[in-house]
């Protein structure tokens, strides 16, 4: 079948959305999407072996051929972000069951589920794809279905958090779209390895920079890049706990390869370098290491205090993109798989306390570390991780981006990289204290340990998080490569 | 058993023993016995492991490699089997100790606190078997964060502000500065690795070497250096077996330990004495050396005191690690055992006093030597020691490192530590001559012995021995230090 894989990945959810949209409640709909997720982490996980060893694949949707019909190029790239997609989404689906029986009313379970397939399709559409206005229909399948996620959450505000993402993520797509045109104007085409072959031709024209700029603004959006992360907090704390684990596992991260993909195979690298969108993505990664950290030690809902942190942790990747360097952006890589397994973690984590508790602030949670053991262990090692302790995942992140900065003899982002470090370090110290050593609020219920189903699935995030701090054959390896196939060669 | 597998053994059976606290968590007896059966073995296989090594047998083993050039691995040299060697000693000791002072506490969450116990224990083993910077490191933070636990172990709030002082030094220091450092080691020379003769020298630029060595001197924050000498007291909140094992040997001697190590290993004696990377920063030391000592002399409350000397005592050993002469290095490294006897009884005194007559003040402690004979002559033997009197071990690593600063010029290092040892003499002698021959507070009769409960006693006897012991039969250290400092 070979390279069918990359169309299949994306067909597959697409279809398995309406009809599960339409089968009865109870059980089945969750069924029937627990099937079709494992079977895209099995199929990308095959794609992503398959390119390691045999190189690029290339599809042609309906027979056409490149550049005036649509392909999908897979090279180790996408297959890495495609397989960190379909990972996590089937790891989180186990652990969907009860978490969605309890936050979600039982007539929208099914619409639910289906709308999870679609925000997947959205997804892995968008890293399978090799036409930059494909990216743009899939970018709106999975931003729409998303809005959709987020406003079934348990709380009134979810309503208008999904709204403020609404505007947001429409803003950026336009601002995508508008660029995306832009550069059609000037290329006639829209196939990226077609306008990276025309593009050099015409990039002294205004019009090719205005398009550039446009581009970047839209996904740095999406990404919620400081100072335009302002709908990200909002969003992942009134989401429903699944959605927020899937999302902050996934979404920035697709916006991440985007972003890449855009700066290192669709413009030309001399462009990016002639432009100050490096420097502008240190200054962005400084700032919102440093300041959503800030804002994350100051929250009392610990949702929100995680969702501030996946802004500096966004930083992170920034300053590896804005290093430039083929160690920088394999540190991006790095830390955008690292990322995906420590925030799943935690945020299923922090969901296993909303189920038994039914809350997450600070002050409803004193002393549950010890009626909640395994979950509260969660916690701590996930926490271990985002600090960046060696033998997890966090400090091999770490450890290629403070690389990529003494490479460069960027003192002051080294500085900060350990500053956010020690910034974790306070603000996972306070939820674990809260955790741990506050007196058990009394509120006249026994709390237990949360179930099984939801328990498992976050440990098997939080050994992945070990397991990948001390083998990292996978992350490193691949994002070595990957880094490479972009091209990136060191100014 | 193969020199792998003992190596890996001594590194895996405190995690053992610590599942089969946790297991045996219902029956404390069981559970005690568990810690008991671990440390002794612990114990002897330290001291088969030595008697191989001194016989010329190579330790090595490498787990994995997570990072190309950068592995978990192992490998024994003089200076690490020199701290496991205490360490694992001490350990049996203070488990009897543990034990005794526990149960009569009445404590609570006993099975959580012998767990954390075992834990240190493994980290610290795995920190004096390290082969590499990244495993120290790894084995650093382990140590941190699983004697967290212990200092926060009563929970009380002044139980969490320790700490929190206790995490944030420690992990602030390590992450901010101590990290930096590795990564700047490995971005120079491409390596991280423990090498006879360091492996810097003609890789760097040594008019930088000094920065380098402060951000190792300042981020190993368990070295107790000044300013970063706070979490020490801070973490005297725990339960005195902490303070005496962890607290005096394991933890602080981890942070001293990793210095020697960089110091000879990393930067390499030659390299520092070639290019005096040490010069300026030398005088940190010896600040806090004084200092520490004058901060003591004010603490009424003992084991406050003895925080200070131990702050104090901690800088010797830098100061003769950034002597880097092969005295000096002796030096150091014996006072990483000397010390350890001493200090460890001096606290094994101090919870003695408090479970039998629960004061915790210097002030209160007139005339108490009549009720507790035993605990103070305990005392009076490790202060001894750690003013550096003959026939204590003590003695020995201060004459190296008086030898060490002697042979440098500078006659006002030689000075700081004369000035020093009377600074000792004054803070510390009081207490059990107080003890002995001052009257009782009015309202207090001691007529008859009331003595802490038989394991504490126990443990004090054998430390306190081992002071005397380590005067005339200091050559197991001896050597060791020597060997570690390069010599034969």
């Amino acid at each position: 079948m070979g390279n069918n894989i990359s169309l299949l990945l994306v067909v597959i959810p697409l279809i398995a959305a309406p009809v599960v949209a339409v089968l009865p409640r109870g059980r089945l709909p969750w069924a029937v999407a627990l099937l079709i997720t494992s079977l895209c982490a099995v199929l990308a996980g095959m794609q992503l072996w398959m390119v390691l060893n045999d190189g690029m694949i290339s599809y042609e949707l309906g027979g056409w051929a490149p550049p005036w019909g649509i392909e999908y190029r897979i090279d180790a790239v996408n297959a890495f972000v495609a397989l960190i997609v379909a990972g996590i989404a089937a790891v989180t689906l186990p652990y969907a069951l009860l978490s969605v029986e309890q936050e979600i009313p039982e007539d929208k379970v099914p619409l639910f589920y289906s709308a999870m397939l679609l925000c997947l399709t959205g997804l892995l559409g968008i890293t399978q794809t090799g036409d930059i206005f494909n990216v743009f229909v899939f970018l709106e399948i999975s931003s729409l279905s998303s809005y959709a996620l987020i406003s079934l959450g348990r709380e009134r505000q979810a309503l208008t958090s999904a709204y403020q993402y609404l505007i947001m993520g429409t803003i950026g797509a336009t601002f995508f779209l508008i660029g995306v045109g832009l550069v059609y104007s000037q290329t006639g085409t829209l196939n990226m390895q077609d306008v990276a072959t025309i593009l050099p031709g015409v990039v002294h024209l205004k019009t090719v920079d205005t398009g550039f700029a446009f581009i970047m603004i839209g996904i740095a959006l999406k990404l919620a890049l400081f100072p335009l992360h302002l709908w990200l907090p909002n969003a992942y704390t009134y989401a429903p706990s699944v959605v927020t684990a899937f999302l902050a596992a996934t979404a920035t991260k697709v916006a991440v390869y985007v972003m890449l993909r855009i700066l290192f195979t669709v413009f030309p690298h001399s462009f990016a370098l002639a432009t100050p969108a490096e420097e502008l993505f240190i200054i962005a990664g400084i700032a919102s290491i440093i300041i959503a950290s800030t804002y994350a030690i100051y929250q009392v809902d610990i949702k929100r205090l995680l969702a501030y942190s996946s802004v500096a942790q966004i930083g992170y990747m920034a300053l590896g993109i804005g290093f430039a360097s083929a160690t920088g952006v394999t540190a991006a890589l790095i830390h955008l798989f690292n990322h995906a397994l420590m925030k799943g973690a935690l945020f299923m984590a922090v969901g296993a306390i909303i189920y038994r508790v039914g809350a997450c602030r600070m002050d409803q949670i004193h002393g549950l570390g010890r009626a909640m053991p395994w979950t509260f262990g969660a916690i701590v090692l996930g926490g271990l991780s985002l600090i960046g302790v060696p033998g997890t995942a966090g400090f091999i992140s770490k450890w290629y981006l403070m690389a990529a900065a003494l490479e460069q003899s960027a003192w002051i982002s080294v500085a900060v990289i350990l500053f956010g470090s020690l910034l974790a370090v306070v603000y996972m110290g306070k939820l674990i204290e809260a955790l741990y050593f506050k007196p058990v609020t009394d509120s006249g219920k026994e709390v237990t340990e949360a179930p099984m189903l939801l328990l498992a699935p976050t440990w098997v995030l939080v050994f992945a998080n070990i397991y990948f701090g001390l083998d990292t054959e996978l992350t490193v390896g691949v994002a070595e490569t990957a880094a490479a196939t972009l091209g990136v060669v060191k100014p | 058993m193969s020199a792998e597998t003992l190596l890996l053994t001594a590194l895996l059976l405190p995690l053992v023993g610590a599942a089969g606290i946790i297991i045996a968590r219902r029956t404390p007896n069981v559970r005690e016995g568990v810690t008991l059966l671990t440390a002794s073995l612990i114990a002897i296989l330290v001291v088969i492991i030595a008697n191989r090594f001194m016989s010329g047998e190579a330790f090595a083993l490498t787990l994995i490699e997570p990072l190309p050039g950068i592995a978990i691995a192992f490998e024994i040299e003089a200076l690490g089997m020199l701290f496991a060697l205490v360490a694992g000693l001490l350990w049996v000791v203070t488990s009897i100790y543990a034990i005794g002072y526990m149960r009569s506490h009445n404590e609570p969450n006993q099975t959580r606190f012998f767990a954390a116990f075992a834990v240190s224990i493994a980290a610290t083993m795995g920190i004096a078997f390290s082969a590499n910077l990244f495993t120290l490191f790894l084995f650093y933070e382990l140590l941190t964060l699983a004697t967290y636990p212990l200092v926060t172990h009563t929970g009380t709030p002044e139980a969490k502000r320790g700490g929190r002082v206790y995490l944030g030094i420690l992990l602030g220091t390590s992450i901010g500065l101590f990290l930096l450092g590795i990564l700047v080691t490995w971005s120079l020379t491409g390596s991280v690795d423990f090498q006879a003769g360091g492996i810097l020298a003609g890789h760097m630029d040594p008019a930088w070497a000094g920065l380098l060595y402060a951000l190792f001197l300042f981020g190993i924050g368990k070295a107790a250096v000044m300013p970063f000498h706070r979490w020490l007291p801070a973490a005297m909140v725990a339960p005195t077996p902490v303070s005496a094992l962890l607290h005096a040997v394991a933890v602080v001697k981890a942070g001293v330990f990793t210095l020697l190590k960089v110091t000879i290993y990393i930067f390499g004696s030659d390299f520092i004495l070639s290019n005096d990377v040490t010069g300026g920063l030398i005088w940190v030391a010896a600040a806090t050396i004084l200092i520490a000592s004058m901060i003591a002399m004010t603490k009424d409350n003992l084991k406050a005191r003895l925080a200070y000397s131990t702050v104090s005592q901690l800088s010797y050993i830098v100061l003769g690690a950034m002597l880097a002469s092969k005295a000096g290095l002796i030096g150091a490294s014996m006072h990483i055992a000397m010390h350890a006897f001493a200090k460890i009884t001096l606290f094994f005194a101090a919870g003695s006093i408090y479970v039998a007559s629960h004061k915790k003040l210097v002030s209160e402690l007139n005339g108490l030597g009549r009720a507790m004979p035993i605990t103070f002559a305990a005392f009076f033997v490790g202060t001894l020691s750690i003013i550096g009197l003959p026939p204590f071990g003590g003695m020995w690593s201060k004459w190296y490192l008086g030898l060490g600063a002697a042979e440098t010029t500078q006659l006002l290092l030689l000075a700081v530590l004369m000035i020093s040892s009377l600074l000792n003499i004054i803070y510390l002698l009081p207490i059990p001559i107080r003890a002995f021959f001052s009257k009782p507070e009015s309202g207090e009769h001691y007529t008859e012995m009331a003595e802490a409960p038989k394991p504490i006693l126990l443990a004090m006897v054998v430390t306190s021995t081992a002071c005397v012991i380590l005067f005339f039969y200091p050559d197991p250290f001896y050597q060791l230090a020597s060997l570690a400092a390069g010599g034969s």
